[in-house]
């Protein structure tokens, strides 16, 4: 099933996606 | 140039609220108004929402897309080179962040004028569509809107976070 299907599932997605991008941008800035 | 900044700053606020403010009542309101509508056989049908409300909303939301996109990189200005290659070198958190919103920005104007306007011109009726081309253009144009809806999320975290410090993982 596809998460984008479904609000919850989209919302859901969009901060996990916020969390994972944060992380790699404070990987890039510090590199 | 550096007059222009503020508002360049306050034009890009103004077009991106429009432009994701639209995106949310598509996402949270206009699909779930229409699926009810269908469902409620007794009811006005969604004929209406269609017809007079959707290519209206759809306007304000391309063309605001594109104002907000164009006024977020005369914003960036010198920054505009820095920030899509995501200060690598840099060393500037700004640039990183800042960065990272832009491509987000960026995909989103992509997935509007390439993937949910010309879909969403075959689905009302604005050009000649088959009923097969019509359904999958639904599809496509419901993912589209739907993975815009989902990027939001990181961009306002991104853009809002450059210049005041980003949650989670900031130093």
């Amino acid at each position: 099933m596809n998460p984008l299907d479904s609000v919850t599932g989209t919302i859901i997605s969009g901060f996990v996606l916020a969390v994972v991008l944060a992380y790699i941008a404070a990987q890039v800035a510090g590199a | 140039m550096e007059a222009l900044l503020p508002y360049e700053r306050w034009l890009h606020f103004l077009a991106g609220i429009t432009w994701i403010g639209l995106l949310y009542y598509f996402n949270l309101i206009q699909g779930q108004a229409l699926a009810a509508a269908a469902a409620d056989k007794e009811g006005p049908g969604g004929a209406a929402i269609t017809k007079y409300v959707a290519p209206r909303a759809l306007a304000y939301f391309r063309w605001a897309a594109l104002v907000t996109w164009l006024s977020g990189a005369a914003y960036l200005g010198k920054n505009f080179t820095g920030a899509f290659t995501l200060g690598i070198g840099q060393h500037s958190s700004y640039l990183t962040n800042i960065g990272f919103g832009a491509w987000l920005g960026t995909i989103m104007l992509f997935n509007v004028w390439v993937l949910i306007w010309p879909n969403q011109k075959k689905i009302l009726g604005f050009v000649q569509a088959t009923d097969e081309e019509k359904a999958k253009g639904k599809r496509i144009a419901f993912l589209a809107s739907r993975t815009n809806t989902m990027l939001s999320i990181p961009l306002l975290m991104f853009m809002g976070g450059a210049s005041h410090g980003l949650p989670f993982f900031a130093g």
